[in-house]
């Protein structure tokens, strides 16, 4: 009894070790796909381009839209909420267009023309001048529109940084996760279901064997078959197994080697503490600053930079100003001593990257290779930035070749020879000298 | 059997001298440079014990694990407030101005982030519209000189703006005696103005200026001004030692106006011809046509003879001096009035007053002498500094100023400026460091750098332009001219001074107008400002001719001080890419020498790096190596100036070459730089780090010419075009391939290179050092053929090889040969055989035709640069950048500013070559995607293409049709195109047009 309660022992841990092994696999090539799916170009180009604001043009309300993120919110939210200056829900109720015009074209000259409404304005929002803006009228008219059409406030998020405020990662990993959940109770609910069968068929063998053992009508060789057990030592005093399991022991230390070894220098999930507690969830999530009105060369140079104190001012000589970490930014404006941030994303020198052709000719989103940006109180690194990850998306992602006279012949000319798509691989976008010179 | 052009690169492969042969089959040195002294056999038979080397192997690993476990902390530290036209990572452009010492160059300068990094023509300019000069190239890291003062000096030591002014001000206002402000050339208008400002408050005052290289017979003979020479309008160029291209009056200029008359197609197949007459082999004489060797002793007799020839009263050669050519010169100048011109780099009086009426007589004013607008790039005039080192030594001077000016070392009577200072009560230097003449006075108060002032010019009348400071002062230095300001008690600001001086010239709304001044760096409405002393002439042709027949062709050798190219009269010498670059002829490094003829050396059984000991007739001497200088006249030797400089303002310089000053004498109230001196020979030996042998030709056909006699005749012939011979009889090389063709969509960037506009002054080599972080590797490494230049121009002497019957006749090929420039960079071959002998695949071909270099991916088995057929692949033996071993601007954070933040800086153990400028490439292509267009032809140049001066190198995508190098090559195709070794089918993207002489 002794030895069949154990030899049950060893088959229930063998079978368990084998569902619990198999169960990991499952899980780790169900997170590939997820993995591979936020590296893709973000989705939510598209969900913006589908939510078109009642009645208007969609092409005046993205100009509008435009516009109003890299001019007017750093102070105003579409919605009602104050920031600086009021939100400018309703505002073309509020005012008739040719006043809203010349309020933004010139606020000053308006306020000295001695026009009620904006002296009110004024006098209301802690006569903070609103800066003169040289829009066109048109350019005035498609803000007013933007604001109107309401495109922010619709509930699937248009902007970047709208569905940012879902709190939700990019939709191709959230389907890709639920299924992944799906599988997992699957999984769960299966190795249960073995575990009991494996069960069962032990108590099974056992009761079977302590019948046929009272029945005693058993020669001597079925008894012996019915009785046999099995010699454990056997296994481990093989030489077959030892070398098994020396080579499974050598082969598990050289991948975990080379693992660690692959992975010096990388620093993805590098969180530094930084001199002042930015957030980025405040500023580019809550509020919705545009990330080129502090970055400001993000659309011209190969740096993004990181924005000098007086872009902080703009907001900060008004706003919390006695809170602790502005004060820092006062103090080394004062003591002329600029602030030193540390830097999240160091390429190697041999490296040379330019944001501007990611950022303005391909089109791609900050978030592709900065993760949720939105939602990060503290920056991290959120990608590799591996040579693999880079090329890994290059021959992934088509050319961004609508209306660029660049490719214009290039393709007609890729069209002509090949079905693919045409990547930035197939454009010579792999080649050494793109990014090492 | 028609003669056969044999090339070669030096004489010690003309003769194939045991040391060259012995590197012909050896081409890479192989020891290695394990030992701190490369090359130092001794020290390579020292073998670490295994021991160390394990001990070494576990420390290392160790080392390495533990530094791996934490990346370094880096810090991105922007603006407090960024100023609006600074965007960190784009660059920015001004126009803006060098000059030094006559060398003119209207210029833009590119600065990243606020710091310069790099300098290009300015094609708002119509003087120096091309290119630029090699030392305008390399002035940007003049900025970042460790070297320079960081603060006034009052009596050696380090001082107070504050303390220096009182004490100055206070000497200044009880002065007794004259008040003299000694400088080389200023053609600046306002500062000449605020001198004789400053000036006025003396009762005598007197502004002195003397160049180095002095001009001052030039201007005497044409009444204080050089003529407005414009080789562009010459057919016929007759120069006597004039190096017009290199370093006499305003090259950069004259290289261009040269070369449009130069530049021929099948439309226009006509050229000017170029007579040199000259000692020394120069740069000039080196395009020439006709090159004839002359003793300067007989310069005089020379132009008197061409003078009497011209007027009619019948001259012949001087004696020795090529009969044939000299006829021939007098025949083209007789046949071409009025579109001659004749120059000389003399500075005898007696010769340029000749030259002038020559000039005259050949009715060159008004056709190519412009008398409109004379040049003002030097105005030194040697009676008055001698005048001035009398006074000095009477001790009638109270008070003196140095403004770019070392007298002490660069005035044939240095020691009698010496001796005299020590009489003069208060002496001040602006120096930017202190030099020879900086360690003899009280005060110095260092200049700015000319990138950190304002400043205006006028090289020519009616030609002005402006420098604009491109960064604040690194150190605490002051603008010579603020500090005049402050001395006067003016408290108005230099760019104030400037910009009302402006006023004069100014049309329009003056704020407008002068935001466009600055804007384009030059104003070119006709209007001057700048004025010059007239200086009247004593002589007249016909006194001047019996003057100059008075002068006595001399016995015994002659020596000439010459300028170099790159170095100049040794003002910005504390500049390692000057150093490194080479004489674009003896293609030497670091340091001086005396070029001799071949036939000297034998006579007094010389070989090359023996040193000379050169007693000069004041009985001073001064040693040197020897180099076997092939076109050197006989009887002379040629000595650079500007070396032998002892300061340790000067690491760079220090301890390299001879000062060569002291050959300088004065005769006739003018400085002569050439001098009867005695050679002897010492014991000692001193290798001089030649660049031109380290490659090897073999005889193959690497450059061709032609003669433009050919070329009228039949444009298809001047080419010799290798055909292969297959059994449908010969076909071109291309037509027959192992290899799969690559196939372009998008551009095929290519080059083309003149040598028929190539002049090899060097500045496309400096401006490729620049743009792409080349590193400075020092004489030692020079030696051991291990410069990094990616881009280097072979100069080949040539001559004709005749028929073994002829031999007896037949002159040696090294006594006067001809010339010719190669630039010779990667060439991006279609079939590189570089690439399929890495084993490691760092180097691949382009989709766009660029044949890349992955540094990173490198593992140093210099396999590619085994199989390159040209030569062009540079290997990183050494760590060059932190390293104190290589203690250049690579060494220390200020020399580092320069580095271009667009190249990497390579590591120890890679291999590295020409990227056709690849950054520019990526920057042009992304500069077009932003504009959503295709990028327009010119955008995209390359470093060397925008720099030269003479437009001999086009760079371009050869798919455009509309470009310029698709037209170019499409119309030169089987006539002057062809690519070096086509024989073995590499199919480079580099194409070479055949040179043309107009021989006589």
């Amino acid at each position: 009894m002794i030895s069949c309660i154990l030899k049950a022992k060893h088959k229930f841990l063998i079978a368990l070790l084998f569902a619990v092994t198999a169960s990991f696999g499952a899980w780790a090539q169900a997170s590939d796909p997820a993995n591979v799916a936020t590296k893709g170009v973000e989705p939510e180009a598209t969900a913006a381009a589908s939510e078109p604001g009642a009645g208007a043009d969609p092409a005046v309300i993205s100009a509008g839209q435009a516009l109003f993120r890299n001019n007017c919110a750093a102070c105003h939210s579409a919605g009602s909420e104050v920031v600086v200056g009021p939100g400018l829900q309703g505002m073309s109720q509020r005012r008739n267009e040719a006043w809203l015009i010349s309020w933004i074209k010139n606020s000053q000259a308006l306020i000295q023309s001695g026009d009620a409404d904006a002296i009110a304005v004024y006098e209301q929002y802690n006569k903070q001048a609103m800066p003169s803006f040289a829009f066109s009228d048109d350019e005035v008219k498609s803000i007013i529109a933007y604001v109107e059409s309401g495109v922010d406030a619709a509930p699937a998020g248009g902007t970047a940084t709208a569905a940012a405020a879902d709190g939700s990662q990019p939709i191709g990993d959230q389907a890709i996760g639920a299924i992944g959940g799906y599988l997992d109770i699957i999984l769960v609910v299966l190795i249960v279901v073995l575990i009991v069968l494996v069960v069962t068929l032990l108590l099974i063998s056992s009761i079977l064997k302590n019948y046929l053992n009272k029945n005693k009508q058993l020669d001597e060789y079925d008894h012996e078959i019915v009785n046999q057990r099995f010699d454990f030592s056997k296994v481990y005093k093989s030489s077959a197994v030892r070398t098994i399991v020396a080579l499974i022991f050598v082969v598990v230390l050289i991948d975990l080697g080379l693992d660690k070894a692959m992975g010096i220098g990388i620093q993805q999930g590098y969180q530094p503490r930084q001199p002042i507690a930015f957030s980025h969830a405040l500023h580019a999530g809550e509020h919705e600053i545009n990330c080129n009105y502090c970055h400001t060369t993000v659309y011209e140079s190969k740096n993004a930079s990181i924005p000098s104190a007086n872009i902080c001012m703009n907001c900060h000589s008004q706003i919390k100003t006695e809170s602790q970490e502005i004060q820092k930014i006062y103090r080394a404006l004062e003591r002329n001593k600029p602030i030193e941030w540390v830097r999240i994303h160091n390429l190697p020198d041999l490296a040379y990257f330019n944001h501007a052709q990611h950022t303005q000719v391909a089109g791609v989103e900050c978030q592709t290779c900065h993760g949720p940006i939105q939602e990060m109180d503290v920056v991290y690194q959120y990608a590799p930035l591996t040579m693999g990850w880079c090329i890994d998306c290059h021959r992934e992602t088509p050319l961004n070749t609508k209306g660029n006279g660049y490719y214009d012949n290039l393709v007609k000319l890729h069209e002509a020879s090949s079905k693919g798509a045409f990547t930035v691989a197939s454009n010579g976008g792999t080649e050494c000298s793109k990014c090492h010179y | 059997m028609q003669d056969r052009i044999k090339y070669w690169k030096g004489i010690e492969e003309l003769e194939n001298t045991p040391e060259f042969a012995k590197h012909a089959h050896n081409e890479f040195p192989e020891f290695l440079p394990l030992n701190e002294t490369p090359g130092d056999s001794k020290s390579s038979q020292v073998t670490a014990p295994r021991r160390d080397f394990l001990k070494l192997l576990g420390f290392g690993l160790a080392a390495a694990t533990l530094a791996s476990c934490e990346a370094p902390v880096r810090k991105a530290i922007p603006y407090l407030n960024k100023p609006v036209d600074v965007e960190p990572g784009v660059a920015n452009w001004y126009a803006s101005t060098y000059f030094s010492h006559g060398d003119y160059n209207s210029i833009l300068i590119k600065t990243r982030e606020g710091r310069p990094i790099k300098i290009e023509p300015n094609p708002m300019s119509s003087v120096t519209p091309l290119g630029t000069s090699p030392r305008a190239q390399a002035s940007v890291l003049n900025l970042y000189d460790n070297n320079r003062l960081r603060t006034p000096l009052l009596k050696g030591k380090e001082a107070k703006w504050e303390d220096v002014d009182r004490e100055i001000t206070a000497a200044l206002n009880g002065v007794s005696g004259k008040v003299v402000l000694v400088s080389s050339t200023v053609a600046s208008p306002s500062t000449k103005q605020l001198i004789d400002e400053f000036g006025s408050r003396f009762g005598s005052f007197e502004h002195v200026t003397y160049d180095a290289n002095s001009a001052s017979a030039l201007l005497a003979a044409n009444g204080g001004t050089i003529p407005g020479y414009d080789f562009s309008k010459a057919n016929i160029i007759v120069s006597v030692g004039a190096d017009f291209l290199g370093s006499w009056i305003a090259p950069t200029p004259f290289a261009k106006q040269y070369i449009q008359n130069r530049k021929i197609t099948k439309e226009k197949a006509v050229m000017s011809r170029h007579y040199q007459f000259e000692t020394i082999l120069s740069l000039t004489g080196a395009n020439a046509d006709i090159r004839v060797p002359i003793k300067p002793s007989q310069e005089a007799a020379l132009v008197s003879a061409l003078y009497n020839s011209i007027t009619g009263q019948g001259g012949s050669a001087p004696a020795n001096v090529d009969s044939k050519a000299f006829a021939a010169a007098v025949r083209d100048l007789n046949a071409n009035k009025g579109k001659a011109l004749v120059v000389s780099g003399s500075n005898d009086p007696a010769v340029q007053t000749m030259v002038a009426a020559l000039n005259q007589a050949l009715g060159a004013e008004g056709t190519t002498i412009d008398t409109a607008a004379p040049y003002f790039v030097k105005q030194g005039n040697d009676a008055q500094m001698l005048r001035f080192i009398e006074d000095l030594n009477a001790g009638t001077i109270g008070a003196v100023f140095f403004y770019n000016a070392n007298p002490a070392y660069d005035h044939p009577l240095a020691d009698r400026v010496k001796s005299g200072l020590a009489k003069v009560g208060l002496k001040v230097s602006f120096a930017e460091r202190v030099d020879e003449t900086a360690a003899l006075v009280d005060f110095v108060t260092p200049d700015n750098n000319y990138l950190e002032s304002w400043n205006d010019y006028e090289p020519k009348r009616g030609f002005l332009s402006l420098a604009q400071p491109v960064i604040r002062p690194i150190f605490t230095t002051r603008q010579m001219q603020d500090s005049l300001l402050t001395w006067s008690g003016n408290t108005t600001t230099f760019y104030d001074y400037i910009r009302n001086n402006w006023r004069k010239v100014a049309s329009g709304d003056f704020n407008v107008f002068w935001d466009k001044a600055v804007h384009d760096g030059v104003l070119e409405t006709g209007a001057s400002m700048l004025k010059v002393s007239p200086v009247a002439n004593t002589l007249t042709a016909a006194s001047a001719a019996s003057a100059a027949g008075s002068r006595a062709g001399g016995s015994g050798i002659e020596a000439v001080v010459y300028e170099k190219v790159q170095i100049g009269p040794g003002y910005e010498v504390n500049n390692p890419y000057l150093q490194e670059a080479g004489d674009p002829i003896t293609k030497a490094t670091w340091g001086n020498y005396v070029a001799m003829p071949r036939i000297m050396a034998e006579e007094m059984k010389v070989v090359q790096g023996d040193v000379l000991r050169v007693t000069t007739a004041n009985g001073k001497t001064i040693e040197a190596p020897a180099l076997i200088q092939p076109g050197q006249a006989p009887g002379t030797v040629g000595i650079a100036m500007g070396y032998g400089r002892d300061l340790e303002s000067m690491p760079v310089v220090k301890g390299l070459g001879a000062n060569a000053f002291p050959i300088t004498t004065v005769a006739n109230n003018s400085v002569s730089y050439s001098s009867v001196v005695k050679l002897e020979k010492t014991d000692a030996t001193s290798p001089i780090a030649q660049m031109q042998t380290h490659h090897t030709i073999m005889d193959r056909l690497v450059v061709q010419e032609n003669t433009l006699a050919n070329y009228q005749k039949d444009p298809k012939t001047v080419t010799k075009y290798i055909r292969i011979a297959t059994h449908d009889g010969p076909v071109k090389p291309a037509t027959i391939s192992l290899w799969d063709d690559y196939e372009y969509k998008n551009h095929h960037w290519g080059m083309v290179v003149d040598l028929n506009s190539c002049i090899g002054c060097g500045a496309c080599t400096l401006s490729c050092n620049i743009e792409n972080n080349i590193p400075v590797v020092g004489k030692a490494e020079v030696i051991n053929r291990r410069e990094m230049h990616w881009m280097r121009i072979d100069r080949y002497y040539s001559a004709k090889e005749h028929e073994p019957k002829d031999y007896a006749e037949m002159e040696h090929p090294a006594d006067n040969p001809t010339v010719i420039f190669q630039p010779m960079m990667c060439q991006h071959c279609n079939h590189a055989p570089c690439e399929t002998v890495c084993p490691v695949a760092a180097t691949m071909h382009s989709s766009e035709g660029i044949n890349q270099m992955a540094y990173n991916r490198c593992v140093g088995t210099r396999y590619c640069a085994n199989n390159c057929p040209y030569k062009v692949r540079r290997f990183n033996w050494f760590a060059y950048a932190n390293n104190d071993k290589f203690d250049y601007n690579m060494n220390n954070d200020l020399g580092k500013m320069v580095l271009n933040p667009d190249v990497v800086v390579r590591s120890r153990g890679v291999m590295e070559k020409c990227s056709f400028c690849v950054q520019r490439v990526q920057l042009g292509k992304l500069e077009a995607k932003r504009e959503n267009r295709r990028p327009k032809d010119g955008e995209i140049v390359t470093a060397c293409a925008q720099s030269c001066p003479t437009d001999a190198i086009i760079f371009g995508d050869m798919l455009d049709p509309e470009s310029r190098i698709a037209q170019v090559l499409a119309k030169e195709e089987g006539e002057r195109a062809f690519h070096v070794l086509e024989e073995i089918n590499v199919q480079p993207n580099v194409t070479y047009l055949t040179k043309i002489r107009n021989l006589a």
